[in-house]
């Protein structure tokens, strides 16, 4: 472990978990980041701090931060928009939530920034349903961040105006997807444009618009404070800043943990997460969500970083880990993630509407112990078809990830189930427990 | 017919939209909320009043998975059916669950008090197994703490 580790996104979280209210941010530094902006920095010197940090997106995608928001026309009439994606939906991902419920002010704080960056006037923050006490927080932190001045007309006195609204919405994964969320927020279905026209150019209502993580966002006002040198050395490796990991699964202490940037994945389950469970051993994680390609034992060193996960053939994505563990079957763990995808499909395109349940269908016959040997060779050709560049989005490409890795790294698994006519990792058939 | 503290709370999100339909599932949150479902004839009402059809509003209600076009009980159960919770023990859960409500997914109880809903990932994958009943959270939940959790719910 580091010896001097700093944690800027949560280290000033309260023991309790409860969210800092606007006098206690503002005593540990909060919304100085804001008054330094506002105090004589131009958008352009915003986005240039931001882009020498080299900061990444922390949804999944890992796009460069300030290069997203370089397409912005800044000269662009008003309305302009900024958006909070707080839709974490992502399977496995736990991370927006813990930012979301304890420092709500950290998040606006950054949202203000990023919006003056592009010359927005109108914020949202697209919160996801469940998150019941996150939405508490951020609606009070709204209203205190209007009162104090920091939201709302000529903001701090710097001719600046922003406001800001919470907008919770009603369970779709699709909304995670920025285009999606941006016909949800306009009260359509929740389906994936065509791009181009890119978001920053036409998004909202038709207007520039800008989508950004939730943890992408709370890093905004610590780069603008600290500089991007700072923000750079917070990292073990190229991709700089911190990252807040997680670990869940049969492990001992599932969690999530501010780390630097880079740390490995056998750090966060020996050491961070405890280890496997007592009796259990290590076979394999997804390492950034349902998602992402599956990593296996071989991987354990590899550093959780952009480059380091993608050497390894799998994806950083949210950082969050889902450990699976030997006395946990290989193919109803697949079968799950299928289930998901298959159901949260937005059936707009062909292959994707009607490939998952396929492979759904597949699965859940291979793992009753109903499955055939050409059912592998089926479940492979719906990894090509539904792969990158043949669906209008990323779901169905990301759903085949953890199924292709599956083949590879637990082929003898597969197989076993079809010559056996049952799943071995059930004492009793398969077909009888899910009857 | 919508009460008049439905059409205020409407008017209200519609006002914050540059497009009037743009507050369409906001409308179908607000009536939601006081009537727990969106009936047919609901559903009618709400898509006159934001100057919609029927048929382009249900074509909203019926995407997303919160909204509710069918009847639920006093109180939803949403189990997280996702892959976190799943290794943790999830098909254990819904069995005791199905077992102690006499009911099915999809199915409200005959005193109309529970609903049982399979959902996607609440994102406390630290805390699986977990559901939430209406508003509350619980994690990490066993079998023998269901007859203390339900009995919370009248």
């Amino acid at each position: 472990m580091d010896t001097v580790m700093e944690k800027p996104l949560t280290e000033h979280i309260r023991p309790d978990g409860k969210p800092l209210s606007l006098k206690e941010y503002e005593a540990v530094g909060g919304y100085s980041a804001l008054r330094k902006v506002l105090g004589g920095m131009a958008p352009k010197d915003v986005q240039l701090v931001v882009k020498d940090s080299n900061l990444r997106g922390r949804g999944g995608a890992g796009f460069l931060t300030a290069l997203k928001w370089s397409f912005v026309p800044l000269d662009a009439p008003k309305p302009k928009y900024l958006i909070a994606n707080a839709d974490e939906m992502e399977p496995g991902t736990f991370k927006d939530r813990i930012l979301l419920e304890s420092t709500p002010h950290q998040l606006i704080e950054g949202m203000i920034l990023a919006a003056f960056a592009i010359q927005a006037s109108e914020s949202f923050v697209f919160l996801r349903w469940a998150y019941k006490v996150a939405a508490h927080a951020i609606e009070k932190a709204i209203h205190e961040a209007y009162d104090a001045g920091y939201l709302g007309n000529n903001i701090l006195k710097s001719g600046f105006d922003l406001d800001m609204h919470l907008h919770t919405g009603v369970g779709r994964y699709m909304c995670g997807e920025e285009t999606a969320l941006l016909n949800s927020l306009e009260g359509k279905r929740a389906t994936p444009r065509a791009k181009p026209p890119f978001p920053q150019i036409s998004g909202l209502f038709g207007r520039p618009t800008i989508v950004n993580n939730v943890e992408t966002l709370c890093n905004i006002p610590h780069i603008v404070n600290k500089g991007s040198d700072w923000f750079k050395r917070l990292s073990r490796t190229e991709d700089s800043g911190t990252k807040i990991y997680g670990v869940s699964g049969k492990v001992k202490r599932p969690g999530a943990w501010e780390l630097p940037m880079g740390v490995t994945m056998r750090e966060l389950i020996e050491e961070y997460a405890g280890g496997m469970q007592d009796g259990l051993r290590f076979r394999g994680a997804l390492p950034g969500g349902a998602s992402t390609d599956f990593l296996v034992e071989e991987h354990l060193d590899v550093r959780m970083d952009y480059a380091g996960v993608a050497a390894a053939g799998s994806r950083l994505g949210t950082g969050t880990l889902v450990v699976l563990d030997d006395h946990t079957c290989p193919v109803g763990f697949v079968k799950n993630l299928e289930h998901f995808f298959a159901q949260e499909s937005c059936g707009f395109c062909t292959p994707c509407r009607e490939g998952l349940p396929w492979v759904e269908k597949t699965l859940q016959s291979i793992e009753d112990g109903k499955g055939r040997e050409k059912d592998i060779d089926l479940l492979h050709m719906h990894t090509r078809y539904l792969g990158p560049g043949n669906t209008f989005c990323a779901l169905a490409p990301g759903a085949m990830e953890p199924l292709q890795s599956a083949l590879k790294y637990f082929k003898s698994d597969f197989d076993q189930h079809i010559h056996d006519h049952r799943c071995p990792y059930h004492a009793i058939p398969a077909t009888l427990e899910h009857a | 017919m919508l009460t008049a503290d439905e059409i205020t709370e409407i008017d209200k999100a519609i006002s914050l939209v540059p497009v009037r339909k743009a507050a369409g599932i906001e409308a179908l949150k607000i009536v939601q909320q006081r009537r727990r479902w969106i009936s047919d004839e609901t559903l009618r009402d709400v898509a006159s009043h934001m100057q919609m059809s029927a048929e382009e509003l249900d074509s909203v209600a019926t995407f997303y998975n919160l909204l509710f076009r069918r009847p639920v009980g006093r109180h939803v159960i949403l189990v997280c059916d996702s892959i976190s919770c799943w290794v943790m023990g999830y098909e254990n859960l819904v069995n005791a669950l199905q077992e102690r409500l006499n009911i099915k997914f999809g199915e409200t109880t005959r005193d109309s008090r529970f609903t049982l809903l399979p959902n996607c990932c609440l994102g406390c994958c630290d805390g699986a197994p977990a559901l939430m009943i209406d508003n509350d959270l619980y994690k990490n939940v066993t079998a023998d703490q269901l007859g203390e959790i339900l009995g919370i719910y009248e």
